[in-house]
């Protein structure tokens, strides 16, 4: 039988005399994490970008198979493991509107499910920020990030018990009420942060050799990044107003105020990476008008009482009526979603696939790197933002 | 648009055998699609401007189990510009023992984000898409033995002289 040629084959065996193939990565600084890419070469221009993944593989959709509902929120944790929280969140809303109580969640576990959500997303997108930055050769903003970052862990770390991987949101409740004390320090965190913002964008957002080395790179139409299912700010990068925290109108978030950055092309062309670079810094801005509403309420109608019990409406049992459900929410990196098959007699689910949106957003990398510089191509996988734990599950 | 509307539309452009089932018992009801109109009902639901399902969520592979010997995959539709959502699912049946692995139509022409998902599932699951243009293996290494999403995969023993087993 003949086998078909895959498109790598027809890729890799028909060189031209010119033309050669580079390896980048696994173990390279910039692909952050270990992501292998095939690079064609022709001198310093890149013809063609063949991504290989898998070095992360750690077989979460096996792992489920043997795992209950509630046993695999630290799996999930680990998969985009710098914004954990919001991988909770949206795997435990889809836990619950399978079971059916989503309605009865209290206001001010929701309210607080969305504070940690929030810094944790600034927490991640300060990593993509500062590590954007290192990429191209700035290292001063890198510090910086992580500084700031690392206020963020602290808290989170009071929070929950743990610095990165949190198993603190729960299936109809949370692991804890917060400690005593910690809205009003995330109020001084807040008013210590907001100058810090101002800061990190006269060092790089206004910065001419960081404007020269991604504006007009990498640029992504809107149409090839809807075709390859690109989302978060990959997609408002390309200037579509798209944010599921509004579209979907999830959790607390339709009580809350705030706007969804685009990229404009202010720099360069519409959807090139200074774009992309630009709603990242601007949806930090965006988390901390969320965390001040949030606080305002936590510490004013929703306040914590005696009465108060963030596991009261933890399910004794966790088994969803027979059915299948995909469950889609906002996280850093775009939409992240899960696909359950529950078959509504056991609580180990029959299926739980991960729709993560680092896998999707790494896809388009070989569209919009064909034919550019070796260097450019850095700074266009820097953009991206991928995190490897995710790509790879 | 809701699920009877679409249904109506696919009928009325492809006929009444193009709609094999409706799945209504969850809270997001499923259309099963005839396996050998997948393409052009992605199509249509793509272009239509009714329905404009422009962006694939999600693509899976799911086997049903050592019994049933059924394999299935589930798309999960989006359309941005009227912001709903829509399940189909392609089911064939399929006897596991064969040589042959479980064949379906590719929509990578569709939309390129099922090009990974698309190898996803080969990997994983070993199903085989007709007209994918690159399908290798893409999270496991390309000399790994088997499918291991597929209920009776068997965990090797070791690779390469590494013990992976207890």
């Amino acid at each position: 039988m003949q086998v078909k040629k895959t498109r790598y084959d027809q890729l890799t065996e028909n060189l031209q005399p010119e033309e050669m193939i580079l390896n980048m990565g696994p173990q390279h600084p910039s692909t952050h994490g270990v992501l292998r890419l095939e690079l064609i070469t022709d001198g310093e221009i890149v013809k063609e970008v063949i991504p290989h993944m898998g070095y992360l593989h750690r077989c979460f959709e096996k792992h489920c198979e043997y795992l209950t509902y509630q046993q695999i929120i630290p799996f999930v944790d680990r998969m985009d493991y710098l914004s954990s929280m919001n991988n909770d969140h949206a795997y435990v809303m889809g836990v619950e509107r399978m079971m059916g109580i989503d309605k009865d969640i209290p206001k001010r576990v929701e309210y607080i499910r969305v504070l940690v959500c929030e810094l944790n997303r600034i927490a991640s997108h300060l990593i993509a920020i500062g590590t954007y930055g290192i990429d191209i050769g700035a290292f001063t903003p890198f510090l910086w990030c992580f500084r700031d970052r690392e206020h963020i862990m602290n808290m989170l770390e009071w929070a929950s018990g743990s610095r990165m991987l949190y198993n603190y949101i729960w299936v109809g409740g949370l692991f804890y009420d917060l400690p005593v004390g910690f809205e009003e320090r995330c109020s001084e965190f807040v008013s210590y942060f907001k100058p810090k913002l101002t800061e990190l964008n006269q060092l790089l957002t206004d910065n001419q050799i960081f404007i020269s080395r991604t504006a007009g790179v990498g640029i992504l139409p809107l149409d090839v990044a809807i075709n390859y299912g690109c989302s978060g700010p990959m997609l408002r990068g390309s200037g579509l107003k798209w944010d599921l925290r509004r579209t979907d109108e999830y959790s607390a978030y339709p009580e809350l105020e705030f706007d969804i950055p685009v990229g404009k092309g202010e720099m360069g062309k519409s959807g090139d990476c200074w774009d992309r670079y630009k709603v990242r810094a601007e949806e930090v801005a965006e988390s901390i008008r969320i965390i001040e509403q949030c606080l305002e309420r936590l510490q004013k109608e929703l306040k914590r009482g005696p009465e108060f019990d963030p596991r009261s409406k933890l399910p004794k049992k966790i088994i969803p009526k027979e059915q299948d459900f995909y469950i889609r929410a906002e996280n850093p990196r775009g939409e992240l979603g899960y696909y359950f098959i529950s078959d509504g007699k056991t609580e180990i689910p029959k299926r739980v696939k991960a729709r993560a949106p680092s896998f999707n957003n790494l896809s388009v990398l070989p569209e919009i790197t064909r034919g550019v510089l070796i260097a450019d191509l850095v700074a266009i996988l820097g953009s991206v933002d991928i995190v490897l734990g995710e790509v790879d599950r | 648009m809701n699920i009877d509307e679409i249904k109506k539309l696919l009928s009325e452009k492809f006929g009444s055998e193009v709609i094999m089932n409706i799945q209504s018992g969850g809270l997001q009801p499923a259309l099963v699609i005839n396996p050998e109109l997948i393409v052009s009902v992605c199509e249509e639901l793509r272009d239509n401007k009714n329905t404009w399902f422009d962006f694939l969520s999600c693509l899976t592979g799911v086997d049903h189990g050592i019994e049933s010997n059924k394999f299935s995959v589930v798309y999960h539709l989006a359309s941005i510009p009227h912001k709903h959502q829509l399940v189909i699912k392609v089911i064939i049946d399929h006897d596991r023992n064969s040589e042959v692995l479980p064949t379906f139509n590719s929509v990578s022409d569709v939309w390129k984000t099922a090009e990974w998902h698309e190898r996803e599932a080969f990997d994983l699951l070993g199903i085989q898409f007709e007209g994918h243009p690159d399908l290798r293996r893409i999270l496991l290494p390309d000399d790994w033995d088997g499918y291991p999403l597929r209920k009776d995969y068997i965990a090797a023993e070791e690779y390469k002289g590494i013990k992976i087993k207890e």
